[in-house]
């Protein structure tokens, strides 16, 4: 499977979860792979994994909260690679709390991470992909953004906050053959669900109609697909891959 | 090829528009049925071209043809 040869695709939040099997599954398909995060001793096991499936890699620690951050981030994969074809906005953390306790920190640094995060990286890369007069931007959103979810107020917000950051990038770009569209993973089994109880992914396999929480790899083919060619036509769409939870 | 023949080449290019209606006076989005987009995008053909880098600030107010000859003029004569 080479489908994505020489094209250069950048996943922020690459080291673990979703975003480490999207570069994965990005680096099966023959892509030159930008990986990104804050662990430097998870970048670095992250490149040398993809390595070893034989593409080309780039690890560039980055905060993408941090405009000038995301800026290093895009610049360095322009100045590596030439170009940029795919930025997939997968960076996102959580820091749960009822609202009524939740501190100021706690709502600023999921808003930041994740929604302005999405917003820097989308800023930095904008100017390459209008001369290149092509690019995809991939979102990673959550079903949380559309439903809420008692005690991640802040979580469901910027999830939220993306889906209208999605379409107005996606209007704004289209004319220039960018496509920008936002991923919905339902439960995925990753770290970010393994620290919830028993009762609490029992309750909720049982809201799943397939019966079973998502993988990594369920979400992780969806954002290939959005980024190839047969989905040149699709744009400013939130595609969910949450087993039937949101209908 | 002087600065202003450079400038409303680059103009009749990226817009598409006859050269007769790139007058000074002309104004990119009103008169020369440029959109927003375009309007960056011409900043950045002019920051290529002239090997300069104009903030955003700036090009905000790059707004006529003439408000671009007259920006590039004086930001090339701070270079020299």
């Amino acid at each position: 499977m080479s489908d994505f040869q020489g094209k250069v695709v950048v996943v922020t939040g690459s080291t673990r979860g979703i975003g480490a099997e999207i570069a994965r599954q990005f680096a099966h398909r023959g892509a030159s792979v930008v990986v990104s995060g804050r662990n430097q001793e998870k970048l670095q096991e992250m490149e040398r994994e993809l390595k070893e499936i034989g593409v080309p890699v780039l690890a560039v620690a980055a905060d993408v909260g941090k405009a000038d951050q995301a800026q290093n981030l895009i610049q360095q994969a322009i100045q590596t690679f030439g170009r940029v074809d795919v930025l997939v906005n997968n960076a996102g953390i959580t820091r749960d709390n009822l609202l009524m306790r939740m501190k100021e920190e706690e709502w600023d640094q999921v808003i930041e991470t994740n929604l302005k995060g999405t917003f820097n990286c989308i800023k930095a890369v904008t100017r390459q992909m209008m001369k290149q007069r092509s690019g995809r931007i991939i979102n990673i959103t959550s079903v949380v953004g559309q439903m809420g979810n008692a005690g991640q107020a802040n979580y469901a917000a910027s999830k939220a906050g993306i889906i209208g950051l999605t379409k107005s990038v996606a209007k704004e770009l289209a004319s220039r053959n960018i496509t920008c569209n936002a991923v919905a993973p339902g439960f995925i089994e990753t770290d970010m669900t393994a620290v919830l109880g028993e009762n609490v992914k029992e309750s909720l396999q049982a809201q799943i109609p397939l019966g079973r929480l998502g993988t990594v790899s369920d979400v992780a083919k969806v954002v290939c697909f959005l980024a190839s060619e047969d989905a040149a036509y699709i744009t400013g769409q939130v595609i969910n891959v949450d087993g039937g939870m949101v209908m | 090829m002087s600065l202003e023949e450079k400038v409303k080449e680059i103009i009749v290019d990226k817009l598409g528009v006859d050269p007769e209606k790139v007058k000074p006076e002309a104004h990119f989005i009103d008169d020369l049925g440029a959109d927003s987009l375009d309007t960056v995008e011409l900043v950045m053909a002019f920051e290529e071209e002239f090997d300069v880098e104009i903030p955003d600030e700036d090009a905000q107010d790059i707004t006529t043809v003439q408000a671009a000859i007259d920006y590039l003029n004086k930001k090339l004569q701070a270079s020299e």
